[in-house]
């Protein structure tokens, strides 16, 4: 009941099989957004896998990398959206950028 | 200048918790990367109330205890839609005022509305957020957050 | 000896909550059935089963360095995931893509042409 490897063990367990949830919806995925969707989350709970693989073993350190994985999900998930709005990832083309009407919304919002 | 001690605290404070090793060494080097770090941010002109957001009141921690309650609220009435036996749906986007003054405030505003489940911040404007709401029993304690998060965003900067 | 054991507890609750939301978040993401339900239950995953799974490993780790690590890993994903959420559901919306019945539409009212 009360040794730590059991509730880590557990909480392995479940983000194992989440993990598998949601790479399933990855493959199945009939837009690219839900693809995009479920990555992203298949990268958070990576990162959790992360931490509780550095408690299982006792080595706490394996957090820099769980850190370090949070940042570069974040990064990826934001280049992918770029790279499929402007096909390039230097800076944005001004032209194909659709949300250029900013000001519309309060004069439609507050009639 | 207040700005930039106050940057240079936070990444030293971010150094420590790190490294991890507190050597004379080591610790004369986190200062000097620190210290590198915020030079090269004055010179490129990016200290401002975005980067470093010394405006916000101190009831932002209490904002953020509500936050967490609503979070876990809205997580179960999530939860229960899921698990529902057959899921019944009635997606809406809806356009919610803001009475923040600041970038900053509409910022806080809208990445609250995207952490509580079953909303999401589709588009911003001036006066207004585009929200996605999975049912219609979602969008009422929106109103709330609102006015909690214009009482804690500071000052105009 | 009994503030120890209220601590075990208190974690065990902590990684059984929060893998039961993760897994039900997992499952939202198969079974509802269009994108922009689905984004609700990655939002699931992103924030209460995942701070759920990070306070039991601070409640393990006790007031440590490594608990000051969770905390920072905590509060960039509390930063980031919604970040990445509205990035997604703006790509999405500007992409045109929408849900099959809608309610009600005040997108509309943004004067944009989104097809």
């Amino acid at each position: 009941m009360s040794d730590p490897l059991a509730m880590f063990a557990v909480a392995l367990v479940a983000v194992f099989v989440a993990m598998l949830l949601v790479i399933i919806r990855t493959f199945m995925g009939p837009s690219l957004y839900d693809r995009v969707l479920s990555v992203n989350s298949f990268g958070t709970l990576t990162v959790l896998l992360l931490g509780l693989l550095g408690f299982l073993t006792g080595r706490p350190d394996f957090l820099d990398i769980a850190l370090l994985y949070a940042l570069i999900n974040f990064v990826g998930t934001i280049a992918v959206l770029k790279f499929v709005r402007h096909r390039l990832l230097g800076a944005a083309n001004p032209s194909r950028d659709i949300a250029d009407s900013r000001d519309e919304i309060v004069k439609g919002g507050q009639a | 200048m207040a700005k930039a001690i106050a940057l240079g605290i936070a990444l030293f404070a971010f150094w420590l918790t790190l490294s991890g090793h507190y050597t004379l060494f080591l610790l004369s080097m986190g200062v000097a990367s620190c210290g590198l770090c915020v030079y090269i941010t004055t010179r490129m002109g990016l200290i401002d109330a975005e980067t470093v957001p010394t405006q916000l009141r101190f009831a932002l921690l209490t904002y953020w205890f509500w936050l967490i309650i609503e979070i876990i609220k809205s997580n179960k009435d999530m939860a229960r839609i899921i698990l529902s036996r057959k899921i019944e749906l009635a997606h809406q986007f809806v356009l919610i005022p803001t009475s923040q003054q600041t970038d900053m405030g509409r910022v806080i505003f809208a990445n609250s509305i995207t952490l509580t489940p079953g909303t999401v911040t589709i588009e911003t404007a001036e006066h207004a957020l585009l929200v996605h709401a999975v049912t219609p029993a979602f969008v009422p304690s929106l109103e709330e957050m609102g006015r909690r998060v214009t009482a804690v965003e500071g000052a105009q900067a | 000896m009994t503030l120890d054991l209220v601590i075990q507890i208190a974690s065990w609750a902590c990684f059984s909550i929060g893998g039961t939301f993760l897994v039900i978040g997992a499952l939202g993401l198969i079974r509802l059935p269009d994108f922009w339900a689905r984004i609700h239950a990655a939002g699931m995953i992103d924030t209460l089963g995942s701070a759920l799974v990070l306070a039991g490993m601070m409640l393990q780790a006790g007031l440590t360095l490594t608990t000051l690590k969770l905390v920072l890993i905590g509060l960039f994903l509390f930063v980031a995931g919604p970040t990445a959420s509205h990035a997604i559901a703006n790509a999405a919306w500007v992409a045109g893509l929408k849900p099959e019945r809608l309610e009600k539409d005040e997108g509309a009212l943004l004067g944009r042409k989104s097809s």
